[in-house]
């Protein structure tokens, strides 16, 4: 065979080779914005439960203040954050809040048999279900992106494609440190 | 993930090889009755007609029959926000559409998913199993479902439901026309041979079909545990489910019959035992699975 078919051959399999692998990066970093996206709209939901929240316990709980404007403050954090690792972090606080505003909650029986608490209660805490499942669908998909655009041969390949690692939704160990939770 | 895409493709092949043969075995069907009431070619095509209008029917509304056959009805948020709740969480989790929530009232612990993709999926449970699972329990068991829906289990075990119930209908359909045209035929040799194939076929498509709904649901349900374990990432809360559901003192789910039974989470009738039962076990028994979760 002329040895031009064969340099012909190589190039065109090098270039389906390179097609391919742009096309399934873009693909599955199509992915991992909409994943992103998916946190954003539990963030917004559950930020947005949380006045009627506030609204509802604060006849019950006069003595507890604190806690309330934890909550306040953590759901402000949530808001004003934009990179993945703060909105991990502020949510993560939030979540925190949350939790010690249903303990508290609990010394509190006629908040408790209260029908409009316990629907606000069901309501934040499947949200707060789903945010936890939307970001291990994120961070799956980010680890997912991650691999393929590090492992041999699709490395050589992605860097000149602009293709660079995702950050995964966690939180740093600083970001973790600012958490302070009052009882 | 990977794995998981080569477990659709499995399933989507395996249906069509399903339709192949319900067609086929159906033609086979119909070119008996036909030479038997006098045309072959006949009865070939119409059957073959038949069943594929009939395959239609069962891709695009094989879900609506099965969730009408079990006396299941579509629910609100209101009525049972946690079941929402679990619903919505691991459909994100899985990142697929969210499925239509279902419920039949019956006290016995079990549920199911049905659809022919994940666009078009409902998950069925009981309200019995509503009111006793926890919340880790519940989304152990919507997991389970949810996997049955991502890696397409739910088309081709909508599509063996309802082929294989009529298959099984038909067969007996058959059966009686044979003990029939026996009477009036004069036995010449093809005839009688014609005859004893189609009683073979007749006795036999019953028994393929158990065979088919067996062979997939054993394994189907061991992955569809552990893909399930990997959405929440609490083995536990599946386990703790298959136990209260082993402990179920009336498995039965009245209005689940043969055709059904394999869709459901574990087996919707009463405990039997013996070899011939476990032979024909659409389900994996119950021990096994909690064994396997535990080890996760």
């Amino acid at each position: 065979m002329n040895p031009l078919y064969i340099i012909l051959i190589v190039v065109g399999v090098l270039i389906l080779f390179v097609i391919l692998l742009f096309n399934s990066l873009i693909r599955l970093r199509n992915q991992v914005k909409n994943a992103f996206a998916q946190i954003d709209v539990q963030l917004k939901r559950r930020n947005d439960l949380i006045p009627n929240l506030i609204e509802s316990v604060k006849g019950y709980m006069k003595h507890e203040k604190s806690v309330l404007q934890n909550v306040t403050n953590a759901r402000a954090s949530v808001m004003k954050a934009t990179t993945a690792k703060q909105k991990a972090g502020a949510s993560n606080m939030l979540s925190d809040t949350l939790k010690s505003l249903f303990a508290v909650s609990e010394n509190y029986p006629q908040l408790k048999a209260n029908e409009n608490f316990m629907q606000l209660q069901e309501e934040i805490t499947g949200t707060e279900n789903k945010i936890a499942y939307s970001r291990q669908f994120y961070n799956d998909i980010v680890m997912l992106f991650n691999t393929k655009i590090q492992t041999f041969p699709n490395n050589m390949i992605a860097s000149h494609l602009k293709f660079t690692a995702e950050n995964s939704f966690e939180a740093t160990a600083e970001e973790k440190k600012n958490v302070k939770v009052k009882f | 993930m990977r794995l998981l895409f080569n477990e659709v493709r499995s399933n989507k092949f395996k249906s069509l090889v399903l339709i192949s043969f319900f067609i086929v075995l159906l033609g086979m069907l119909g070119a008996v009755i036909g030479y038997v009431y006098g045309s072959l070619l006949f009865g070939v095509v119409f059957s073959v007609l038949i069943s594929v209008v009939y395959i239609l029917i069962s891709m695009y509304s094989g879900d609506s029959m099965i969730l009408s056959m079990s006396g299941a009805r579509e629910v609100t948020k209101k009525e049972f926000p946690h079941l929402f709740h679990a619903i919505d969480g691991l459909s994100v989790a899985a990142g697929i559409p969210k499925p239509k929530a279902y419920v039949i009232d019956d006290s016995a612990l079990n549920a199911f998913a049905t659809g022919r993709d994940p666009e078009h999926a409902s998950i069925t449970v009981t309200t019995g199993l509503l009111k006793i699972m926890n919340r880790q329990e519940l989304e152990g068991v919507i997991a389970h479902e949810m996997s049955h829906i991502k890696n397409y289990d739910i088309r081709f075990m909508m599509l063996t439901a309802v082929l294989v119930g009529i298959v099984t209908l038909l067969s007996d359909f058959l059966l009686r026309s044979f003990l029939w045209g026996r009477r009036r035929e004069k036995s010449d040799g093809v005839g009688v041979a014609l005859i004893v194939v189609g009683l073979v076929l007749a006795i036999l498509t019953p028994l393929i079909g158990q065979m088919i709904k067996m062979a997939i649901s054993r394994k189907r349900e061991y992955l569809a545990d552990a893909n399930g374990a990997l959405l929440t990432r609490y083995p536990p809360g599946l386990a703790g489910a298959l136990r209260k559901i082993a402990k179920d003192p009336d498995p039965l789910v009245d209005r689940a019959n043969k055709a059904t039974a394999h869709l459901f989470i574990s087996t919707p009738f009463r405990a039997h035992s013996g070899f011939i039962v476990n032979l024909f076990a659409t389900h994996p028994p119950l021990e096994e699975r909690i064994k396997r979760l535990e080890e996760m």
